[in-house]
């Protein structure tokens, strides 16, 4: 008997926190995400932890702030809308120098758009979760066992760094079921945590965990030092896959759900004689931009994909020093693409390459 | 058509864990009880998951002449879970026309409230319930935790289980054998329960592999993903 079990993405993402020492779960509901709320309420009294329904994402976001502060290791989650109202507590928690999980599955926006799968939140993860400097650890999986995976790993990384990190997940993989080896999770070394407010005991000087700074200069040193750690998780933190790239004359640049469509697009381009590959980010931030400079050398032309109007379009412009033309296509507002409207455009810019 | 689903009441409601593969062996034995001759109607009453429903599979199963009745919302913008006034036709008639089959494809878990506001008609016909297990499936692993879960759907249904289909699978992964070492464990909590394990559903292409496992029911994926 197989030792996988069968999932959807929202309850791999659940399991694999409890996997990985979560005890403090606080979210709000929201398709297409609510069932890792609900997974996490059957099994959390089971392991001993807290699956807490907030009064609103606001309160969940808070409350991960506290949480983290005491050491804890924590998850929230929503979809789109539910994130933009948690961003001003992202910020909080940064300034904090706090870490914990964020997952959004997204759905079609603006506004409160559509339950439907989408990836138009790629700005807001990559630049701006909230006000100020600030990043967030940004992890795109494709499929539900990189929900899992990447949930593990995304805890691990918070805890290294000392900062959130995010999964940035689609409806489609949310809602989705596939078979999951829990087995492989991260397992790396986390640092003890000196900074916790967990009690002093009366053994050590008491913990302090705050964002607010009397003295500018003091404020723009904390950024200074975050950023150097921003530098270290630049460098030895990215990842990406590349699928049949060493060939390839035009390289489709997609994450996420979009990344497994175009696969199938591949597939069928290579058939008719086409050498298409694939660069696939799986750290959104920080950005594989060394790979894509690489892929600048000796492909011809980059076509990103997304299910959203192109917002990373600029970062692979700048990664590949525009050395290339990079084209675009997406459906947006919840709208999926077909493998066949991307071999399209493929076939479009095959036509194009003498 | 398999003999232990050859007649199945007119009224038959799929139930079970969420993510069980109800909605697979709904769409599946509709077409088979289609091509059985029978007048075959799938209700969609799926009011937990908000897409990769049977309403997907609408159009493949209308040309086949089973008729569909949906969520007035299934599929769109809105997370309504709106149930149309046209299922009340499921239990209009119910005397005169005997090679009807009606379906009732509910949503998982305490998915199964939604039929509360039919439970006058199913106090009046006879019905079957089917209860959907699958072993790959967390929380519903142990028989113990699988038999648990079938009362509680039993309390929010406010309906009696007639029969257990061992739906195991591990989606598009899954092999011969593991649907075959599934047996022993299926067999357990149908025991537990006290009922029937009418079918093991498994995709058609590993059927040759699985001759010797009793009443097997072979189906197709009527899940579509996006890739």
């Amino acid at each position: 008997m197989s030792k996988k079990v069968l999932m959807k993405g929202n309850e791999a993402i659940a399991e694999a926190a409890i996997k990985s020492g979560c005890l403090h779960f606080f979210g709000y509901p929201i398709t297409p995400q609510t069932e890792i709320s609900e997974y996490m309420a059957k099994r959390m009294p089971k392991v001993g932890g807290l699956c807490l329904q907030a009064e609103s994402e606001i309160s969940a976001i808070n409350m991960i702030m506290g949480a983290a502060a005491s050491g804890s290791r924590c998850l929230t989650s929503s979809s789109s809308p539910g994130i933009s109202l948690k961003s001003e507590g992202i910020s909080y928690i940064v300034g904090c120098d706090l870490p914990c999980v964020i997952v959004n599955v997204q759905r079609g926006g603006p506004g409160l758009g559509s339950i439907q799968p989408s990836q138009q939140d790629y700005y807001q993860a990559t630049k701006a979760n909230g006000h100020g400097d600030e990043h967030v650890i940004v992890l795109a999986p494709n499929s539900v066992q990189e929900m899992a995976q990447l949930t593990s790993e995304a805890f691990d990384l918070a805890d290294i760094y000392r900062m959130p990190a995010m999964i940035l997940a689609d409806g489609s993989l949310g809602q989705m079921m596939e078979p999951v080896d829990f087995e492989l999770g991260s397992k790396r070394e986390i640092p003890e945590k000196t900074w916790a407010t967990n009690g002093t005991y009366g053994k050590r000087k008491k913990n302090i965990i705050n964002s607010l700074y009397m003295d500018p200069n003091e404020l723009e040193k904390s950024v200074l030092a975050r950023f150097e750690r921003y530098a270290e998780v630049t460098d030895k933190e990215v990842k990406y896959e590349e699928y049949k790239c060493d060939d390839a004359d035009i390289v489709i640049v997609a994450y996420g759900i979009t990344s497994r469509i175009a696969k199938t697009a591949i597939s069928a381009a290579r058939a008719k004689g086409i050498k298409v590959g694939l660069l696939r980010p799986i750290t959104l931030w920080p950005y594989p931009k060394k790979p894509l400079r690489a892929l600048a050398d000796t492909a011809k032309h980059f076509l990103v994909v997304e299910m959203n109007m192109g917002q990373m379009v600029d970062d692979v412009k700048v990664a590949t020093e525009c050395k290339k033309p990079v084209s675009f296509f997406g459906r947006t507002g919840g709208v999926i693409p077909a493998p066949a409207e991307i071999l399209a455009e493929i076939e479009k810019i095959a036509g194009g390459l003498n | 058509m398999l003999k232990t689903l050859k007649n199945l009441q007119n009224l038959t409601v799929i139930t079970g864990h969420f993510g069980s593969g109800k909605t697979n062996f709904a769409v599946n034995l509709a077409k088979a009880a289609r091509q059985d001759g029978r007048d075959v109607t799938l209700i969609d009453m799926d009011i937990v998951n908000p897409y990769f429903r049977a309403a997907d599979n609408r159009a493949e199963l209308e040309a086949l002449g089973v008729r569909c009745i949906l969520p007035d919302f299934a599929n769109t913008s809105v997370d309504i879970p709106s149930l149309p006034p046209e299922i009340f036709s499921a239990f209009e008639a119910y005397e005169t026309e005997t090679d009807r089959l009606t379906i009732f494809d509910v949503g998982g878990d305490n998915g199964a409230v939604a039929l509360g506001m039919y439970n006058r008609f199913f106090a009046q016909y006879p019905y079957d319930l089917l209860y959907v297990i699958n072993r790959y499936r967390p929380l519903t692993e142990e028989p113990a935790d699988c038999a648990a879960l079938l009362g509680e759907i039993e309390y929010y249904s406010r309906l009696k289980t007639t029969g257990i289909v061992n739906c195991s699978n591990l989606g598009a992964e899954t092999t011969a054998e593991d649907v075959s070492s599934t047996i022993g464990w299926a067999k357990d909590v149908a025991e537990r329960c006290s009922l029937p394990l009418l079918c093991t559903a498994a995709l058609r292409e590993l059927a040759g592999e699985l001759e010797t496992v009793p009443d097997l029911f072979p189906i197709e994926n009527a899940t579509k993903f996006p890739f």
